[in-house]
């Protein structure tokens, strides 16, 4: 298995009493190439899982249990060995593409940089590779949005960046936080179909948090339902969907639209998230 | 390009208005610049004769644009109290003044930008403690004691700079330069002080900000991520206090000049304060709001080179 998590705790420290705990024992492996859906309501522990995982959680947390990426312990690793790991081996795309760009960086120097953080390519090599990784997620005439800002680009063109950004390097794990949130509907679905096709051609594992079934059900092979922090269930995604053996499943499905749950029974999980 | 352009105009604009209040109090202080020059027994035939070889009987409005006409033209009036052209006293004074608060500028950046991105760097490290220490004693201290501190520590003790006077540029280089080392210092911890605890600030809620999570799941270093990330960012709020403090760093350096008895802008404008030589209180003081207002505007034209989001579109 490329990525095993066993019984990740992860606390947040109070300045006065006993810590938080915000995931309370969350174990799952993920292999190349597959694709886990976690799905939760806010403050079920997704995000800070994630975080976790990439080994960004903040000073303030702390963690026990394992995160097993490539055999080695993500908690135990050295700064200087998850530098590395970052970028190279997993990457990672946020729920915010209005703030998740520097606003005072273009955005060629930004894909070119998480290269450059990793490999001693020359800057023109860099600055080549990242317009193919421009037009890679299609962003029209990445020529030119090479030397535009942030604030120059649309939502979903920032997304796409970021996308560029987390797969600059080819990483095996790519962590995917609520990508499609911020985002128009129309917009979401071309996101999650880039996500869907790259992460096919690439052979990378993808763990794509969500707090809409809809998404998940389009691109997840295995689902993990999260409630305040605990693993409510675990399995196929399309057996989660169908025949959810947990109340709260159930309870998160029944919260979906009316079409979207006929939607459930008839089509194919993979249709599912043009019809939220 | 459209941006800067219009800056320049309200520029000059407000610069008319100052002036035009600069002269309209002038006129309000009590003096009669013919009875300072003659003294108090002058013949009331001679302070006429005076008063119109000056221009003093015109109407108001006359004598405001016969100034703004002499500045255009680089002629200032002569000084009532020394025997020179005003233009030619500033020139000289600027020679002492300009270096100063220059030196002190540069001073203040070179501690605080530094001092600030380090302490926000460890919130309560080791550096976050001294700067908090630094900055405090340093607001809470005037420069001109600083500069006493500095001339009876330093200066006497030790024997290395001068205590107070300058010798000129003509006396060599290094030797201006060392006499004006410890006035810049007095100058430059007051507003080291603040500048640190803006940087500090700034930088803090920076590093809060989701592209600094962006750049370090890009496998950037902490202080990759602080160099190249963060503090670009926090240039703004950093920049605009810097353009703010100039100002203070120019009323320091009255009281800066005058302790270590420096020929400069400073002293002049306490001089003539004190003689009642209102020509040159007037171009002083309009020279004073004329480097104030030109270092905001390069301010201003300084955000569009900091933030993308600033600049225009044309």
């Amino acid at each position: 298995m490329m990525l095993e998590i066993k019984d990740l705790k992860v606390g947040f420290q109070n300045e006065v009493g006993p810590a938080t705990d915000v995931v309370h024992g969350i174990s799952f492996s993920l292999g190349k190439g597959e694709t886990l859906g976690i799905v939760g309501e806010s403050g079920s522990g997704k995000s800070v899982l994630s975080l976790a995982t990439i080994g960004l959680l903040p000073k303030t947390a702390k963690a026990t249990g394992e995160i097993l990426f490539n055999g080695e312990d993500i908690l135990t690793m050295s700064e200087r060995e998850l530098c590395k790991l970052r970028g190279s081996r997993i990457g990672m795309i946020f729920q915010e593409p209005m703030t998740a760009l520097n606003p005072a960086m273009k955005v060629g120097s930004q894909i070119a940089e998480a290269l450059r953080l990793h490999s001693n390519i020359s800057r023109a090599d860099a600055n080549a590779e990242a317009l193919r990784l421009l037009e890679m997620v299609k962003i029209p005439d990445a020529k030119r949005k090479m030397h535009s800002y942030p604030h120059e680009m649309s939502g979903g063109q920032r997304q796409r960046v970021g996308i560029a950004i987390a797969l600059s390097l080819k990483p095996d794990l790519l962590i995917a936080d609520e990508p499609t949130t911020a985002l128009d509907v129309t917009v979401q679905a071309e996101i999650l179909d880039i996500l869907d096709d790259l992460v096919t051609e690439l052979g990378i594992a993808l763990i794509l948090i969500s707090h809409d079934l809809g998404v998940i059900a389009r691109i997840a092979d295995r689902t993990l339902v999260m409630y305040r922090g605990n693993e409510m269930e675990q399995g196929e995604t399309e057996r989660v969907l169908r025949q959810p053996s947990h109340d709260y499943t159930r309870k998160l499905l029944s919260a979906l639209p009316r079409r979207a749950r006929a939607g459930l029974d008839v089509m194919a999980p993979t249709t599912l998230g043009d019809s939220v | 390009m459209r941006h800067i352009a219009q800056s320049l105009v309200g520029l000059i604009i407000t610069l008319l208005v100052v002036s035009f209040v600069i002269f309209l109090v002038m006129e309000a202080v009590p003096g009669d610049p013919a009875e300072i020059i003659l003294g108090m027994s002058a013949a009331p035939d001679t302070l006429a004769a005076l008063r119109s070889q000056l221009g003093l009987d015109q109407p108001f409005l006359v004598r405001y644009s016969n100034w703004l006409i002499g500045l255009l033209q680089g002629d200032l009036g002569d000084s009532y109290t020394y025997s020179t052209s005003v233009s030619q006293l500033i020139g000289e004074r600027l020679e002492v003044t300009l270096p100063l608060t220059g030196l002190a500028a540069l001073l203040s950046v070179l501690i605080s930008v530094p001092l600030g991105v380090l302490a926000a760097a460890r919130p309560n490290g080791l550096v976050d403690m001294f700067a908090s220490l630094f900055s405090q004693i340093g607001i809470a201290v005037p420069n001109f004691w600083v500069g006493l501190l500095l001339i009876l520590g330093v200066a006497l003790t030790f024997g290395w700079f001068p205590a107070g006077g300058f010798p000129g540029w003509d006396a060599g280089f290094w030797s201006a330069l060392n006499a004006l080392i410890l006035p810049s210092i007095a100058l430059a911890i007051p507003q080291a002080a603040v500048l640190t605890r803006v940087t500090r600030a700034a930088v803090i809620e920076v590093t809060n900000e989701d592209f600094v999570r962006t750049a370090r799941a890009k496998g950037a270093t902490p202080s990759h991520a602080l160099w190249r990330h963060i503090v670009p960012n926090a240039m703004i709020p950093i920049v605009t206090m810097l353009g703010m403090q100039i100002s203070v760093l120019i009323a320091g350096a009255v009281l800066v000049e005058n302790v270590f008895t420096l020929p400069g802008m400073g002293t002049l404008a306490y001089q003539a304060l004190a003689q009642r030589d209102l020509i040159v209180i007037q171009n002083v003081v309009l020279f004073f709001a004329a480097i104030v207002m030109g270092i905001n505007f390069l301010v201003d034209a300084l955000y569009t080179v900091l933030d993308p989001r600033l600049r225009v579109r044309r």
